[in-house]
């Protein structure tokens, strides 16, 4: 891990702190070997899947409308949502990509920690009560509010559906790397697995199943975690600074693990990648529609304020959990390192550091339990991904555009499972589509499209009175194709995946948000200034009733469709 | 919502008040959460070797490290403030303004 390039790392550091982490062991490891089966593992994850069936019966028999089916009857406390939410978030990809960072350059693990957690002061102070007082199932109904409702709705379910794409695919395919490695199981069996559990999820239990299957994961993680953590401080008598001496010691980078290093470049990619992370996040459609399963504006509070808490403490441990890594597992090349020789990798890969951490402290037992909770986590973001696609399709696309909103709630319904079955067999085939395919670049795109597209429109839909269809709508356009584009053109598609020769990118910086973004912004307030046709003028008389209800909640939708 | 509600409402200073206090507090935090985050990828892009500089002699831990750190309870800390406050102060205010509505 540590002879790796600079080069490599930032492209790859990118993939693996998101929820496809595992994607990386794809691209970086492609020599990933499959490991000898561990039943241990398997046995934890049989007894997760039991349980997780059991809830989804029992949360089947509770959905019956299209309203519980989506936002579980929005009968879910800020408390519990705040833990599904944090779930939806800490992917396996953050606790193994972030600890494996962590691990391999020190210092620079903790930058990206950071650089997750920002987004979610950006949804506490702008969105969360606005979203919640203004929709209902997805947050197309907060950016179609007062709009027309054909083209608002279209754009708002692609946008949704762009992003659900890019990041399911960095997901199916980091399911299926990382279980090959934890479980010993075949790639496409772990695929077939993933896909089949996920569509049993949200088909039979809706809204109500997936944030319980959430909910028992995120306490899982965070046990697991807080075991690690605890675990290695306590070896060192508490002392964070005998800690780090001994890491610095024994590490072969020495004392540059306690500073800054190649990670962040230039201050452009720097600023840009900040951005798509800290707005992005206010764009991810299976994220956004958590605040329709409580009750109130309240409750929506409660949830982020708890999301927030839980996620920023999960990344201090992941930081923790690598340095204890470094450790406890370099001192003993024979056990943990390819061939003994720590030159060429930690055995399974450089996503493997709380995983072997976890082999090193609690022996096969916890090993056998942190696998069984990675699969389990990447399981049920997976699902909650699903059930945002399906969602942005039956209720956006379906209801609204294609039956002008007489859609009845069964028919809805209906359309939403044959949406959930259609995606889940687009995962897996995804999934295996892309198994050899460095797909590191996407979970980036997909925060890159959800902050320059999805963002733009709801932030300027919700709080500036002059915005009207035309704007919003060729706004995000101008921010979903840029950002696709300026992607495409930089180095870690143009070079890494399409081939070309280094130095060929024509876009020189890592993330395209701070371009892509601005030019939605500028585009959306240009258009809706010069557009002054009769649509316009109405949009804008409707924008005080829009504002009194999201700033009082007057006539929002109630916790339940019942 | 009929527009005579919308009406009383926007007639209503507390209403106002509501908005102008929830909106600044919201503006003001994320204005501390940008300099807070900000700050410290400026500093890393342009003050490595500072980041990097031991906490006192003879030990191992760098300034960047705490620091780091603290960005991360800051964080977690400013979201909680505003939590707290729109669910107890503002809330008050809005069940008021609903309260003079439905008379």
């Amino acid at each position: 891990m540590i002879s790796k390039s600079t080069r490599q790392l930032i492209g790859l550091a990118l993939g693996l702190a998101a929820a496809g982490g595992a994607l990386a062991a794809g691209a970086d490891l492609g020599t990933t070997q499959k490991q000898a089966t561990n039943w241990v593992a398997i046995a934890m994850f049989a007894i997760f899947v039991a349980i997780t069936l059991g809830i989804t019966k029992w949360a089947a028999a509770r959905t019956k409308t299209a309203a519980d089916f989506y936002t579980a009857g929005g009968g879910i406390t800020g408390f519990q949502n705040g833990l599904a939410i944090a779930g939806d978030y800490m992917s396996a990809a953050s606790f193994l990509g972030i600890s494996g960072l962590v691990f391999a350059n020190g210092f620079d693990g903790l930058i990206f920690s950071i650089g997750w957690l920002v987004g979610w002061p950006v949804i506490t102070f702008l969105m969360a009560e606005r979203l919640r007082n203004l929709g209902k199932f997805t947050f197309a109904d907060v950016a179609a509010y007062r709009f027309a409702q054909v083209p608002m709705r279209t754009f708002a379910a692609t946008g949704s559906l762009v992003v659900v794409a890019f990041y399911m695919i960095a997901q199916m395919v980091g399911a299926g790397q990382l279980i090959k490695v934890l479980f010993g199981l075949d790639y496409t069996v772990a695929v077939v697995i993933v896909g089949v559990l996920m569509m049993c999820y949200v088909l039979f239990g809706g809204m109500t199943a997936t944030t319980w299957v959430q909910i028992i994961k995120a306490c899982l993680l965070l046990f697991g975690a807080t075991f690690l953590a605890l675990s290695v401080l306590w070896q060192f008598g508490f002392s964070p600074e005998a800690l780090f001496t001994k890491a610095v010691e024994v590490h072969t980078k020495h004392d540059a693990i306690m500073a800054p290093g190649a990670l962040i470049k230039d201050p452009v990619s720097a600023i840009s990648v900040g951005m798509a992370l800290m707005f992005g996040t206010a764009g991810l459609p299976h994220i956004l529609m958590r605040f329709f399963t409580v009750p109130s504006a309240k409750e929506a509070r409660k949830s982020v304020g708890w999301a927030t808490t839980w996620i920023g403490y999960f990344y201090i441990l992941t930081f923790i959990i690598g340095f204890g890594a470094i450790v406890n597992l370099v001192p003993h090349p024979d056990l943990y390192f390819v061939d003994g020789e720590i030159a060429k990798g930690l055995r399974g890969g450089g996503n493997m550091p709380a995983i072997l951490l976890s082999e090193a402290l609690g022996g096969n037992i916890f090993l056998g339990f942190i696998s069984a909770v990675a699969f389990a986590t990447i399981l049920a973001v997976v699902a909650g991904l699903t059930l945002s696609g399906a969602s942005a399709v039956s209720h956006d696309l379906y209801a609204t555009v294609f039956k002008h909103g007489n859609a009845d709630s069964a028919s809805e319904l209906r359309v939403s499972k044959i949406t959930t079955v259609c995606l889940g067999i687009f995962a897996v085939f995804l999934g295996i589509a892309f198994e050899k395919e460095n797909v590191a670049y996407m979970v980036m795109l997909a925060f890159a499209v959800a902050c320059s597209a999805n963002f733009p429109i709801l932030f300027m839909a919700v709080l500036w009175k002059d915005c009207t269809t035309k704007g919003a709508v060729a706004g995000g356009i101008v921010g979903l194709v840029s950002s696709v584009a300026l992607t495409i053109m930089s180095a870690s598609v143009w070079e890494a995946v399409m081939k070309n020769p280094k130095g060929s990118a024509w876009f020189p910086y890592s993330s395209p948000a701070l371009f892509s973004m601005t030019a939605a912004f500028i585009v959306i307030y240009v258009v809706s200034k010069l557009d002054n046709s009769a649509q316009a003028k109405l949009e804008r008389s409707l924008y005080p009733a829009q504002k009194v209800r999201s700033e009082t909640g007057l006539g929002a939708a109630v916790a339940s469709g019942h | 919502m009929n527009e005579d509600i919308v009406a009383r409402i926007e007639a209503n200073p507390k209403y106002h008040e509501l908005v102008s206090k929830r909106n600044g507090f919201g503006i003001f935090l994320s204005i501390l959460m940008i300099i807070n985050y900000y700050g410290y990828i400026l500093l890393i892009a342009f003050n490595k070797e500072w980041l990097g500089t031991k906490l006192g002699a003879g030990m191992t831990t760098s300034i960047g490290i705490p620091l780091g750190l603290a960005v991360i309870v800051i964080t977690i800390v400013l979201t909680n403030v505003y939590v707290r406050r729109a669910n107890t102060e503002f809330d008050e205010l809005n069940a008021e303004i609903i309260r003079e509505v439905n008379k």
